[in-house]
């Protein structure tokens, strides 16, 4: 390399790096997305019951990512307060996104215990969902998130029927199946699900079960961990530390 | 060949249809219908891809204190310091974009807090709660405690500020005339910092001895054999001493 091909290099280096520093976070986003290798990671998601307030901004902060109509009857995630009473009877009620609780008229003094329990798509290993879609529309990714085709989902509800955890909803516009997908877009930039940002708590982690300095991984080893239905052998990814017997 | 000729003229210009419509639809699947309608994995693939092109509207707390680096260091030593900018002052990423343009909200009035911090029992014990009702009604929560490191606006004067519950049991119960601190060593500094200096617990059976051990008791104090009764528990695993009636 002579000295005029080296001042030339140079001035290119220079040149490229002040342009590609200039850029905006979501340009970045775009170049480094795409270099994003799915069978590298193994997505799972954490829970804290003990730490879940109830506040509701986990559920405020998926519609505003996720454009999920506003209703109360449509959600990707969800939070459920649990109060057991002394007759031994269990009250279930999905909390608002307003953070207003539900007045149910249950007084303090027959509780005999109460907490809230956030919900969302499990990510199962063995996804029901996935087996009795007709059009093969709806699959598992390379890094264990199950995803909708929403282009070759015909909405035909049958993955409704057969979520044993009763995430999935059918979208009022679109017209086809829609679920939690731990923020798909979010985990290609390498940020977290939307919930996990705003919990205030640090209730809901996320994670890589492939890797083991992740918080998940952390997560696992150092709680008791348990999840939801384990009998019908769906092997779900969201686990729950310091869950009630009575949550189903 | 001698079984074509064997077939009647119709079946034969039927079947001549079918195999020419047959070869037409082959080759239609083959060439006109492009890959990624037939490959499952290109299906998926560009699925993925859909998903990883949605636009993203929170940042994360990593892009904000890029800028606001000074309310971080506020934030960070307070109360709030795992809470993320944007559970507050909503998604943001525009913001991020074009930070002159696009301003983020940030909630000054009530009803924000008490999404957090208004009573419920399902709520668990040690967070932060109040009656919005009877805690200074209708006053912003700002004008007292600043949002990047809330704090109590003074020290709590007496126990029950936080431990109202087991203050009102104890109310009703035969030690309502002790002081939390006849039993309970409590440093000046739990009440600024009441999760890392924590008050004591008696740990030994003598000391609930000093009043209920056999021939120390005053008058009508219920008194015990200390070396047949309860052998090795320390007293309050069996007797809740705020309890009502102390059983």
């Amino acid at each position: 390399m002579d000295r005029r091909d080296f001042l030339r290099r140079l001035c290119l280096l220079i040149a490229s790096t002040g342009m590609t520093g200039g850029m905006s976070a979501a340009a970045w986003a775009r170049i480094i997305h795409k270099d994003y290798d799915a069978s590298r990671h193994y997505y799972g998601m954490g829970i804290d019951v003990d730490k879940c307030i109830g506040c509701g901004r986990c559920m405020q902060a998926c519609k505003t990512e996720n454009a999920v109509p506003a209703p109360p009857f449509y959600f990707r995630t969800w939070v459920e307060r649990y109060v057991i009473k002394t007759d031994r009877s269990v009250t279930v009620s999905t909390i608002s996104t307003e953070g207003v609780q539900p007045t149910d008229g249950i007084v303090e003094k027959d509780m005999v215990r109460s907490f809230f329990v956030p919900k969302l798509c499990n990510q199962c290993a063995h996804p029901p969902c996935v087996q009795v879609c007709p059009v093969g529309a709806t699959f598992t990714s390379d890094d264990g998130v199950v995803l909708v085709d929403t282009k070759r989902c015909i909405g035909c509800r049958y993955c409704i029927q057969a979520c044993p955890y009763g995430v999935r909803y059918l979208h009022p516009v679109t017209r086809v199946a829609d679920k939690c997908n731990f923020c798909y877009h979010r985990l290609v930039r390498g940020l977290l699900p939307a919930c996990v940002e705003v919990c205030p708590t640090q209730a809901r982690l996320f994670g890589d079960l492939k890797s083991v300095a992740s918080p998940l991984g952390r997560f696992v080893r150092m709680n008791k961990v348990h999840v939801l239905k384990p009998y019908l052998n769906t092997d779900p990814k969201v686990y729950y530390a310091n869950l009630d017997g009575e949550v189903n | 060949m001698k079984f074509l000729q064997k077939l009647p003229e119709q079946a034969l210009r039927i079947l001549v249809v079918f195999v020419i419509l047959a070869t037409g639809m082959l080759l239609v699947r083959q060439f006109v219908i492009p890959a990624d309608m037939k490959d499952m994995t290109l299906i998926q693939t560009a699925t993925m891809e859909r998903e990883a092109d949605k636009e993203a509207k929170y940042a994360g707390a990593a892009v904000c204190v890029q800028c606001h680096e000074k309310q971080q260091e506020i934030k960070r030593g307070g109360y709030h310091r795992d809470l993320s900018c944007e559970s507050c002052h909503d998604a943001a990423q525009k913001h991020a974009d074009s930070p002159t343009e696009v301003k983020p909200v940030s909630p000054r009035k009530r009803d924000y807090c008490v999404y957090c911090h208004s009573y419920n029992a399902s709520r668990p014990t040690g967070f932060p709660q109040i009656n919005p009702d009877t805690h200074n009604p209708r006053k912003p929560c700002i004008t007292c405690h600043n949002p990047h490191n809330p704090k109590p606006t003074q020290p709590p004067r007496s126990c029950a500020a936080c431990h109202a519950q087991i203050e009102r049991t104890k109310a009703a119960s035969y030690h309502a005339q002790l002081a939390c601190t006849v039993c309970h060593t409590t440093p000046e500094k739990h009440k600024t910092e009441p999760r890392t200096v924590t008050p004591t617990k008696p740990d030994k059976r003598e000391f609930c001895g000093k009043c209920h051990s056999e021939g120390k008791g005053a008058k009508g104090v219920p008194t015990v054999d200390m070396a047949t009764h309860g052998e090795k528990y320390v007293c309050w695993q069996c007797h809740y001493p705020h309890m009502l009636g102390g059983i």
